[in-house]
């Protein structure tokens, strides 16, 4: 929770439960309705993009989300496979 | 590990607090310990994510691993708070029709041995969303609100569990339990609701628990939090806890939550079913 939220919320639970919709209903209507696999696509585009440089196992590949109010973070976290152990490599988009 | 039970909270009629019990009775299970996963079988209208407060990390969605854009590991999501507790989300944008039988069946399958308990959170109403959300159950978790209509559809739902369920067509038996909640001790005193024997004596299945109508509750979604998280000493999050307990297999009776305006206010607990 923000600061200034403190102060607005006065202990109660509605405008928490007000901010989570308005940030979640706007990330699905810009980006869901526009194209709703959106991620799925951005995840294959961006694996084909390492694919082509390096082996990678399709397997081990984690894609996260955090949808904010001002950013949202997508993180990709892909294991490549090579000497010398696990070495993951993170590809934040902004 | 052991193979997961698999948990359908299943309804007829909308919401009475199938999604609000799901999440609650799985954070209850992951805080005895076990391994759970939530599946949210409300596909185009998914809404555990917004009751777990995992709304803004869904990535993937059961339709993706059905269709196998994303493999199970990579659409589940951990809970923040216990970490033996996951999400599988429901997609917001397919229809009911993207769910299939045998992807249903393959994401149970591969679920089975990772988890001690799966719940299926069913979407409302007893068309092929609900009887796919049931079909590998081998527990029901019926929820009623006591009032006709729910208690009507719940005992044809009853009824769909008895015949369209995987144990059922292979004559075995499915655990049936009834969970009925937003349960008001004073309307129910002054003969304006069902009180929980009617309720028991028309469905004449086992109790699991009582919820009342509860303010926690509400503010437990809108804080993103199963109740038995946000408010565990609410008397709503004691009746998930102690309904968790009887899902693992301890002797627990029910209480049934009383009038608490008399002198000798506070609930006392009954031996029931
Ligand atoms: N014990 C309770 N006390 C007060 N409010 C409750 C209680 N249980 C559920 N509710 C509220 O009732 C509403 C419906 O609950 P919920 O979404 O869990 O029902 P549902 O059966 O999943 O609905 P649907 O059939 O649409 O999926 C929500 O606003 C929820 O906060
Ligand atoms: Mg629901």
């Amino acid at each position: 929770m923000r600061f200034l939220d403190f102060f607005r919320n006065k202990g109660g639970s509605a405008p928490v439960a007000r901010d989570r919709l308005q940030i979640i209903l706007a990330h699905e209507r810009a980006t869901l309705s526009a194209n709703p696999e959106l991620l799925a696509t951005l995840r294959e585009e961006i694996l084909a993009v390492i694919a082509r440089h390096m082996p990678i196992d399709r397997d081990k590949v984690n894609v996260s989300m955090d949808r904010g109010d001002d950013v949202s973070t997508l993180e990709v976290e892909v294991e490549l496979p090579l000497e010398g152990g696990p070495n993951p490599l993170h590809v934040a988009a902004e | 590990m052991t193979m997961a039970k698999v948990i359908v909270v299943t309804s007829g009629k909308g919401g009475v607090g199938k999604t609000t019990s799901t999440a609650a009775l799985g954070a209850a299970l992951a805080q005895t310990g076990k391994q759970v996963c939530v599946v949210d079988f409300d596909v185009g209208l998914r809404n555990l994510d917004l009751v777990m407060g995992a709304e803004r990390r869904v990535v993937f969605d059961l339709i993706n691993v059905i269709n196998g854009e994303a493999k199970l590991h990579q659409a589940i999501i951990r809970d923040k708070r216990l970490d033996n507790l996951s999400l599988l989300p429901a997609s917001q944008t397919r229809d009911k029709d993207a769910l299939t039988e045998e992807g249903v069946a393959g994401v149970i399958e591969e679920m089975r041995d990772k988890f001690d308990y799966i719940l299926c959170d069913s979407p409302a109403g007893i068309e092929r969303g609900a009887t796919l959300a049931m079909r590998h159950a081998d527990i029901a978790v019926v929820v009623t609100n006591p009032e006709v209509s729910s208690v009507r559809d719940s005992d044809r739902i009853i009824g769909l569990v008895d015949s369209k369920t995987q144990k059922a067509e292979n004559d075995e038996r499915v655990e049936k339990y009834l969970l009925v909640t937003r349960y008001d001790p004073i309307r129910a005193d002054k003969g304006e609701m069902l009180k929980v024997d009617d309720v028991l004596e028309i469905l004449s299945i086992p109790l699991l628990a009582v919820v009342p109508e509860s303010q926690d509750v509400l503010k437990a979604s809108n804080l993103g939090m199963p109740v038995t998280l946000g408010s565990p000493n609410s008397y709503a999050a004691r009746a998930y806890t102690n309904a968790a307990r009887k899902i693992t297999g301890e002797n627990v009776s029910v209480e049934i939550p009383q009038d608490t305006r008399g002198i000798f206010s506070k609930f006392f607990a009954r031996k029931a079913a």
